[in-house]
């Protein structure tokens, strides 16, 4: 065991586990955040996506070893239902989700992606995500809509 | 086996303060709530539960008095005018809760944000069996559904209203909950006022007269989904967020092979590890506890089992033939007497054989549940949380398994990944409360994808389907010959049967065999499993329910044993039948040189059909002419291919026009365009129909080009993503366009499995147009559509 700080969603913590826990568990057992989740824990689905500096990575497989020191920002880091993110609006308003089980990573990587590609197609979005990237209510036409609504939000 | 017990008692869930507040805001008082004499209004979440003080609660467990045809079982008002609605149809992404939501507003007369609905809870909400088979529309607005409740409630609300105000119900009008009359709105009185926090105490009336579909004015509006903004910002509680005070977490180890049984478990090897680890073995079923999900997670993976060998499996090259050579059960759909003497006038006589493999849910969130058990026999009572298509016939196959009474037993629904059917959602809560059980506490429990995908499912069934057509010197189909074989073992679990799904056999409960037998002549016609082509009349002891004029008819199916656990996956047989059925009257239509759309029409006899058909056909722009179209000599072949069927033979009309691109050089297949259109009378929700049409487009599209199930002579080998793979994001994806047949003066059919039942036949036939090869096995993976390239 050992006190791992990290960052989250701009508030800071310290956790007293094992180094080798990865960070999908500390964000749901001991933060009890909903929004990244386990898929599959072998970084082919990308259910578990959190931002790490910014950057989406999968929590599922990463130590906290790994993430100490790092600052992390999951779906609910960006908005809430009363202030959604831009990203977010444009999910509600294209009713982008069926289970919705895979959101953190359609819109985590969407949005590192059109935040580097503003005004970007929906097409380009479609083939700019990783194929390790599942959604399998294949709700991908609205999923793309959205982020290409939000593509036209993001200056150039 | 058992070490370490916890004895941190758990509270069962009960009212949460907000849910006693609510109530007595509503002017109930909670023990007249408990006591059952108020009417039912109860808002709570699971969030809420874990925060209820355990003092002084009263256990809540199964109602068994939740009445079908009781007011009261499926509607409640209170003082401040808040309606509660109970339904025992789940939300899993498909809209539904949305739906019911609108029905409630529009055949009461309320505002949407007067509303509560309490989903799929067995203490709460009436039985209404599982959310399956695309019937939740039909259940729901047919004769033993919410809307006559509603009726019912709405036209006892204007008697009593008459009475009050001393006039007749025909002078009275409604809005927002306020009984006005018409002549006069200042003579009113509201349904707080009439009937709050009482029970109506009604037998839901068959003769009460829900509102005319051409009168809604919420039903018919795309009204947003009500969880997508919690869903979007990570606020929504799954299944898989369940959180409990004490809460432990459980991994299950199961066998390396199937067939395998426990010999010997070496609890040493995890004895050092940390979290308080316990081992439970009941028979072949294994599991770990401990306090963290991780620390479980590790003990699973590190405890030592001696396994028993499994089973030798059928070779998976071989398994089309080994079907055909199996015992089976018969059963006949169609037998018309003159099938072999039709062929015999028959001028020609086509045949194929079309393959469809085993393939997987594959829920992108692996199965979770939450279980609190506490004891044993008479005395024990458990909570399960699930994301079960059916709380009631869990809460009956969960009280077998753990040993106490079912009415001790309640099964409350949270939405979890994605469900298409009979995925592991029933087995793992088998898990969870076995596990409970045995260490004394809350347990969660989340399967491993492998877990999942090996240990965790029933499958859809491959089937391997002979089809044989005689045409007459018209070119016209006069006789028409189905034979298939697909596979069986297990089903939804049920009291008597909880060794139907994987956790219940591993236990000790025995899947019922399949038992061999031949078919009797149908005595009556349904083509629920959609067998019978669209092309078929469906004749049966001189009565014919088919969509189609081919009036000679045999329709036979053979189930055998299967090795693998098997249940219904999203159009469940239908779409097997249906890849079969509909590429085989493209292959005829080929055959005679007629377009495929006007050799279907030739065909059809039902009109929804002919039109849903000609509205896909339409919107997609098709141009007659027959396939295949002539090779302008390009590597990237480009064609069209059209599918239609009246899924279940009643429940939803549907064609999908699919364009694509075939690479002749390396047989891979692009789906470019996907038209799709739906008649299931009047569309409730149009955007959710539509969200549902195009999932069920591309979800389709995935299941032919890329799903099957794959094992070597022992064990399932297609245990995750890179060895089951799907249609994924980083690629093209087709245009997906819907178009959609408001019918209001029919009764409303089911949608969500209709337009996946018609993508694979659409993509082969399109692939058969663009290139003149003939794909018949699911999937058409670029060597088997280069293979039938060659064969061209």
């Amino acid at each position: 065991m050992a006190a791992l700080s990290l960052t989250v969603n701009g508030q800071s913590y310290s956790f007293d586990v094992d180094p080798t826990t990865p960070l999908l568990y500390v964000l749901m057992d001991d933060l009890q955040l909903n929004g990244p989740k386990f898929g599959c824990g072998l970084m082919q689905c990308g259910a578990c996506t959190v931002l790490l500096d910014g950057q989406p990575i999968r929590s599922c497989t990463r130590p906290m070893s790994a993430a100490a020191g790092h600052s992390i920002t999951t779906i609910e880091g960006l908005g809430t239902p009363d202030n959604p993110h831009p990203l977010q609006t444009a999910f509600i308003e294209e009713q982008a989700a069926q289970c919705a089980f895979c959101i953190s990573g359609v819109m985590l990587y969407g949005k590192t992606y059109v935040d580097t590609h503003p005004g970007a197609t929906e097409q380009q979005i479609a083939q700019g995500l990783p194929s390790n990237l599942l959604c399998r209510c294949y709700t991908h036409v609205r999923m793309l809509k959205a982020l290409a609504r939000y593509a036209q939000e993001v200056q150039p | 086996m058992m070490r370490k017990s916890r004895s941190e008692g758990l509270r069962q869930p009960t009212l949460t303060p907000d849910a006693a507040a609510a109530l007595e805001r509503a002017g109930f008082s909670r023990r007249n709530f408990l006591k059952g004499t108020g009417a039912l209004i109860v808002t709570f979440s699971v969030a809420d539960c874990s925060r209820a003080p355990s003092s002084g609660s009263t256990s809540q467990v199964s109602r068994l008095d939740v009445p079908l045809d009781q007011v009261d079982s499926w509607i409640a008002i209170a003082q401040d005018e808040s309606v509660t609605g109970y339904t025992g149809k789940c939300e899993f992404g498909q809209g539904f809760r949305t739906v019911q939501y609108q029905l409630i507003a529009d055949e009461m007369y309320v505002p949407l944000d007067r509303i509560t609905l309490i989903v799929c809870d067995t203490a709460l909400t009436p039985d209404q069996g599982t959310t399956s088979g695309s019937q939740s529309h039909p259940t729901e607005f047919g004769p033993n559904g919410l809307r006559q409740a509603l009726a019912t409630a709405r036209e006892a609300l204007f008697r009593l209203a008459a009475d009050q105000l001393g006039v007749t119900v025909d002078e009275l009008s409604v809005q927002d909950g306020v009984i006005f009359v018409a002549a006069d709105p200042t003579q009113r009185v509201s349904y707080g006022q009439l009937v709050g926090g009482q029970q109506f105490n009604l037998t839901v009336d068959r003769a009460a007269r829900p509102k005319d579909p051409r009168e809604y004015t919420v039903l018919g509006t795309s009204v947003p989904r009500y969880e997508i903004p919690d869903k979007v910002t990570g606020q929504f509680e799954y299944v898989q967020s369940v959180r409990l005070p004490g809460m432990r977490h459980g991994k299950v180890v199961r066998p390396p092979f199937v067939g395998a049984s426990v010999v010997s478990v070496d609890e040493t090897s995890v004895q050092n590890l940390p979290g308080n680890v316990q081992v439970v073995v009941i028979n072949d079923f294994i599991g770990v506890v401990a306090d963290g999900q991780w620390q479980a997670a590790r003990a699973a993976a590190a405890l030592r089992v001696n396994w028993s060998a499994g089973v030798t499996l059928p070779n998976q090259a071989d398994l089309y033939n080994y079907m055909r050579t199996q015992p089976s059960r018969d059963s006949l759909t169609v037998l018309s007497d003159d099938v072999d003497q039709r062929f015999g006038e028959a001028v020609n006589v086509i045949s194929a054989t079309y393959k469809t493999p085993y393939q997987k849910h594959g829920s992108i969130g692996s199965s979770a549940a939450v279980a609190d058990v506490q004891g044993t026999g008479p005395n024990g009572r458990a909570t399960i949380y699930s994301a079960t298509q059916g709380v009631y016939p869990q809460r009956d196959s969960v009280a077998r398994v753990l040993g106490i009474p079912m009415q001790n037993v309640r099964v409350i629904f949270l939405e979890g990944s994605g469900c298409y059917g009979l995925n592991g959602a029933d087995t793992v809560s088998f898990d969870a409360a076995l596990l409970s059980q045995a260490v004394g506490a809350p347990v969660r429990v989340q399967l491993t994808r492998k877990d999942e995908m090996a240990w965790g499912e029933n499958y859809g069934p491959a089937y391997v389907i002979d089809l044989r057509a005689g045409l007459n010197d018209q070119g016209q189909i006069i006789v028409w010959d189905y034979e298939a074989w697909t596979l069986s073992k297990g089903n939804r679990p049920t009291a008597a049967a909880p060794g139907n799904i994987i956790t219940g056999a591993l236990v000790g409960f025995p899947t019922p065999p399949l038992v061999p037998g031949s078919a009797d002549p149908p005595t009556s016609y349904s083509n629920n499993g959609n067998s019978d082509s669209s092309y078929g009349a469906g004749c049966v002891q001189g009565r014919c329910g088919g969509t189609g004029n081919i009036e000679s008819e045999r329709v036979l199916t053979h189930t055998i044993a299967s090795p693998f656990f098997t249940g219904p996956l999203r159009s469940p047989g239908r779409l097997q039948n249906t890849f079969a059925n509909e590429s085989f009257i493209d292959e005829v239509a080929a055959l005679v040189g007629a377009d495929p759309i006007e050799y279907r029409l030739r065909h059809l006899s039902d009109p929804r059909l002919i039109n849903v058909l000609k509205a896909g056909a339409k919107a997609s722009g098709w141009q007659t002419r027959p396939s295949p179209n002539a090779p302008d000599g390009s590597t990237i072949a480009t064609g069209r291919g059209v599918a239609c069927v009246l899924y279940e033979g009643n429940n939803g009309y549907s064609a999908l026009v699919a364009e694509v691109q075939v690479n002749r050089s390396t047989g891979q297949v692009v789906v470019t365009r996907m038209v799709a259109a739906q008649d299931s009378g009047p569309v409730s929700n149009p955007d959710g129909l539509r969200n549902q049409m195009e999932g069920g487009a591309l979800q389709g599209m995935s299941r032919c080009l890329r799903e099957e199930v794959t094992w070597d002579n022992q064990q399932i080998t297609s245990i995750d993503w890179n060895r089951y793979p799907v249609f994924h994001f980083g690629e093209s994806i087709p245009v997906v366009e819907t178009v959609l047949l408001n019918r209001l003066d029919v009764p409303q059919m089911g949608a969500g499995e209709c337009i996946i039942t018609v993508a694979a036949p659409a993509i082969a036939n399109a692939i058969f147009d663009a290139t003149g090869a003939r794909v018949r096995q699911v999937p058409f993976t670029p060597a088997r559509v280069l293979a039938a390239l060659q064969g061209t």
